[in-house]
């Protein structure tokens, strides 16, 4: 099997990386890229750990092939903060108690971000329906919804970083 | 890395490309979202020699308005897109709300129709690890000598559970299909059978290209749904209804589920209710055309009995509240 040059673009850089076709995303961006924010929960697009961002959209990394993402934009939770400053979702989930074991959280803050993006003031219902995909096993969501809502509203303010 | 048996990736631009890569590569699946296939492949269910990634062809990614006024909906528009299309919306809301209930929302965004309607079977025995079914001896649908679910039995009973399919049914819809032997349409009830080790009847080179939607003429439509975790699960049991009203009586209904066997199944005698009064007694009519036509068995954590029962009751409301808002 031959590998071929798989390019893309990983937290606003452009990459080409040598591939093989049955390497999955959430490999490439943990084994290839180094980057290990991303997290696998499951065997296959159950829980959620592993969202990232594709064109501004949550997919599981975990059920994507890295061949698939090619020309695409794909964004994971170490895109967010800048240096030391932690956006507001990151912000949120920690003072709002939305990430306990932490397992889950880099799955949830993109899941919420890619919502929020699209929607910038969810109700409850439509956070419930954007995190879905995400489970965890510790919080009991409730705090986790509180945080996008912090979040929500710390964006509205102005505080984007 | 996790393990993943060696495959490449084929990235055809048409259809005609992608049946002839077929051709050079019989080993080789199609991959639309991923959602189901990939899973599949990564709990070694599933070894493609090479996998042909639907999703560069523009041609099946479509929704076009057709002559006599129905859709024509390419088979890799996304379970997103059939949920938020307002032609969708207007004139087959059931479709929507089927789409809308599949999975979560990062499933949808890349899960398609045509993925959503070959969707392989599923059992508590076979959705699992390699180790976890090696383990267990396997089973008839997959490397194995017996069903663990009816161990006399000859035939898989793994269920059929996407959600789209009844809906698309209740609106007679067709698919067409492309493959070695060229382009062909049939009933979308054509393309299943009862056996949950071979559900498909189109060949494995065959790509279904389009599902093709006759207008609505006045058929009131839903989709109702139980699922162990309602924000994300298949269903224990699904059920379509399209109906007519005609003042107090039912003017006619058709019915289609899916969950409840290794195929969606439209429920036959349905015809022999139009025209009837609508109270109680057509209620436990419409829910008597169950029993015989469906056999959900313990391929689920649930219990048969369980899913025979809701069924019913999932018809019974459903009809009462499409006839509720019915003109
Ligand atoms: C956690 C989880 C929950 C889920 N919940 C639900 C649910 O509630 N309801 C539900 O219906 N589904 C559910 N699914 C299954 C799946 O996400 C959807 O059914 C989805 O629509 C599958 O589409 P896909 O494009 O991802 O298919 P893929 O995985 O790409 O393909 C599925 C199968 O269809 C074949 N195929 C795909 N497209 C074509 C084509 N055009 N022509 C011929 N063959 C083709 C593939 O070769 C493969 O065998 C769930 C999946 C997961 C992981
Ligand atoms: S119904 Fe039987 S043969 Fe089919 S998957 Fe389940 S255990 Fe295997
Ligand atoms: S690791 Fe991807 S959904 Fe669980
Ligand atoms: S914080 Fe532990 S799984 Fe969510």
């Amino acid at each position: 099997m031959e590998k071929s040059i798989l390019r893309l673009t990983l937290n606003g850089r452009e990459r080409a990386d040598a591939v093989d076709g049955n390497v999955l995303l959430i490999d490439y961006i943990r084994e290839i890229a180094g980057l290990t924010g991303t997290k696998m929960g499951c065997d296959g697009g159950e829980c959620g750990a592993c969202t990232v961002l594709v064109d501004g959209e949550p997919r599981l990394a975990c059920i994507s092939l890295a061949a698939s993402a090619e020309g695409h934009d794909v964004e994971t939770i170490e895109s967010l903060a800048e240096g030391t400053r932690l956006s507001a979702l990151q912000k949120s989930f920690h003072q709002k108690l939305g990430s306990q074991c932490g397992f889950c959280t880099p799955g949830m803050i993109m899941a919420s971000e890619g919502l929020l993006r699209k929607n910038p003031d969810p109700s409850v219902e439509e956070i419930r329906t954007g995190l879905s995909g995400n489970i965890c096993r510790c919080t009991g969501y409730v705090k986790i919804i509180e945080s996008v809502q912090d979040a929500a509203e710390r964006k509205a303010e102005g505080d984007a970083a | 890395m996790e393990y993943m048996p060696p495959f490449e990736v084929l990235k055809p631009s048409t259809i005609d490309e992608a049946v002839a890569l077929h051709g050079q590569t019989p080993e080789a699946r199609f991959l639309a979202g991923g959602t189901d296939i990939i899973p599949n492949i990564r709990r070694g269910i599933v070894a493609p020699g090479a996998l042909i990634e639907l999703s560069g062809i523009a041609e099946m990614q479509e929704i076009t308005q057709t002559e006599d006024g129905g859709l024509n909906i390419g088979a890799g528009v996304t379970l997103a897109q059939l949920e938020t299309d307002p032609r969708i919306a207007a004139a087959y809301p059931a479709i929507a709300k089927a789409a809308s209930e599949v999975a979560a929302n990062s499933h949808r965004n890349v899960g398609t129709l045509g993925g959503n309607l070959c969707l392989d079977t599923r059992c508590v025995y076979y959705n699992q690890s390699e180790w976890w079914r090696s383990s267990n001896d396997y089973c008839l649908k997959h490397r194995g000598e017996i069903c663990h679910v009816a161990p006399k039995s000859k035939r898989c009973f793994a269920a059929f559970s996407g959600d789209v399919a009844p809906t698309l049914m209740i609106m007679d819809a067709t698919v067409d299909l492309a493959g070695p032997n060229g382009r062909r349409t049939i009933a979308l009830p054509d393309l299943y059978q009862a056996d949950g080790a071979a559900h498909l009847l189109i060949g494995k080179d065959e790509i279904l290209t389009a599902v093709t939607l006759p207008p609505n003429d006045g058929w009131a439509t839903g989709y109702a749904k139980v699922r162990v975790r309602v924000s994300i699960d298949f269903p224990l049991a699904g059920i379509a209804i399209a109906l007519k009203r005609d003042g107090e009586k039912l003017k006619a209904i058709k019915i289609a589920v899916t969950g409840l066997d290794s195929q969606p199944i439209t429920l036959a005698g349905a015809d022999a209710l139009a025209n009837h009064p609508f109270d109680d007694a057509l209620l436990q009519s419409l829910e008597g055309l169950l029993p015989k036509q469906i056999q959900p068995m313990t391929s689920t954590l649930t219990p048969p009995g369980y899913r025979r029962r809701v069924s019913g009751n999932l018809i019974k409301a459903l009809a009462k509240e499409l006839f509720a808002t019915a003109g």
